[in-house]
């Protein structure tokens, strides 16, 4: 038997499941670009949604795009207000159909 | 720190100047490791400074596959993630075997706290209906590895990385069969007249 979580978890994947989607490798190849898009205030997400789909479903690849974007915005100056507010921002424009 | 375009960075560190070079960058993936993991990396006895070295020599021996599609450095501090990534899921779950972690799953199953207590009791029948559906599905329709893999991963947390370490496979290759072990599940339901979009409305998510 499921638990109640391992149900929520397993029906909110499926929700998700695409017939294509990037595995590791390709979404790591494509990181570079899509961190940069992310810094020069683009919507990398729009414009790259297989990379944002997977960064939605892997943790390792997400934990590792969140502390490469964090560190690519520091070697450029950026204070952590300004990594907060970037931060905020790019949820909303998720979350809002953006 | 002197500032290099792409070309500039190749050069040097191929040529006769690079250990400047090889300082510069080391100066870079540090201080761009110590945003995320700061001074001494938590959970590890190793330093940003070790990991940066690790680092470095990742970096130094593929240079040849740099396509220049971004800034150098950027290129440069992806592998640096990786590498210090790798090492600290490595250590954080080095004394933890698959097997274990697959049997505190088994033993920490609760199918009768399914739902909450406030929810009406034709939403728990259909709730504890669509759990038992699911669990036929998956049991007839993954393999093996696969409902290994899931319990691993989706239920448990265990980095894919450190999963497929265990499964003697790569981290591509098992988001690969998860992917494959969920396309599978969600034909199934869709062949049985179900959707997702149900599913979570069952969970009271919808």
């Amino acid at each position: 038997m499921l638990n109640p979580e391992d149900f929520g978890k397993l029906a909110r994947a499926l929700g998700m499941t695409g017939d294509e989607e990037l595995a590791c490798d390709e979404c790591f190849e494509q990181l570079e670009r899509f961190v940069e898009m992310e810094l020069d205030g683009l919507d990398a997400a729009s414009a790259m949604p297989l990379v944002q789909d997977h960064l939605d479903k892997c943790g390792d690849c997400r934990e590792e795009y969140q502390a490469l974007l964090d560190a690519l915005r520091a070697e450029r100056g950026w204070t952590p207000v300004g990594v907060i507010w970037a931060r905020m921002r790019r949820f909303f424009r998720r979350h809002q159909g953006g | 720190m002197k500032q290099r375009t792409n070309e500039e960075w190749l050069a040097e560190l191929r040529g006769p100047e690079r250990d400047r070079a090889i300082g510069d960058l080391r100066a870079v993936i540090v201080r761009g490791l110590k945003v995320t993991f700061g001074g001494r990396v938590r959970g590890l006895d190793e330093t940003a400074e070790d990991l940066a070295q690790d680092a470095l020599i990742r970096i130094l021996d593929n240079l040849d596959s740099f396509r220049g599609e971004s800034r150098f450095t950027t290129w440069a501090q992806r592998i640096a993630v990786r590498v210090a990534y790798t090492e600290l899921r490595r250590r954080r779950w080095r004394d933890v075997s698959l097997q274990e972690v697959i049997e505190r799953h088994e033993g920490g199953r609760q199918p009768d706290a399914l739902g909450d207590r406030g929810s009406s009791p034709e939403r728990e029948t259909a709730r504890k209906m669509m759990v038992e559906t699911f669990q036929r599905f998956i049991a007839e329709e993954l393999t093996e590895r696969q409902r290994e893999a899931m319990v691993a991963v989706m239920f448990e947390g265990m980095p894919l990385e450190e999963a497929a370490r265990r499964m003697e496979t790569n981290r591509n290759a098992l988001y690969k069969l998860l992917h494959d072990a969920r396309k599978k599940l969600k034909r199934r339901i869709e062949a049985e007249g179900l959707s997702a979009k149900e599913v979570l409305e069952a969970l009271g998510e919808g």
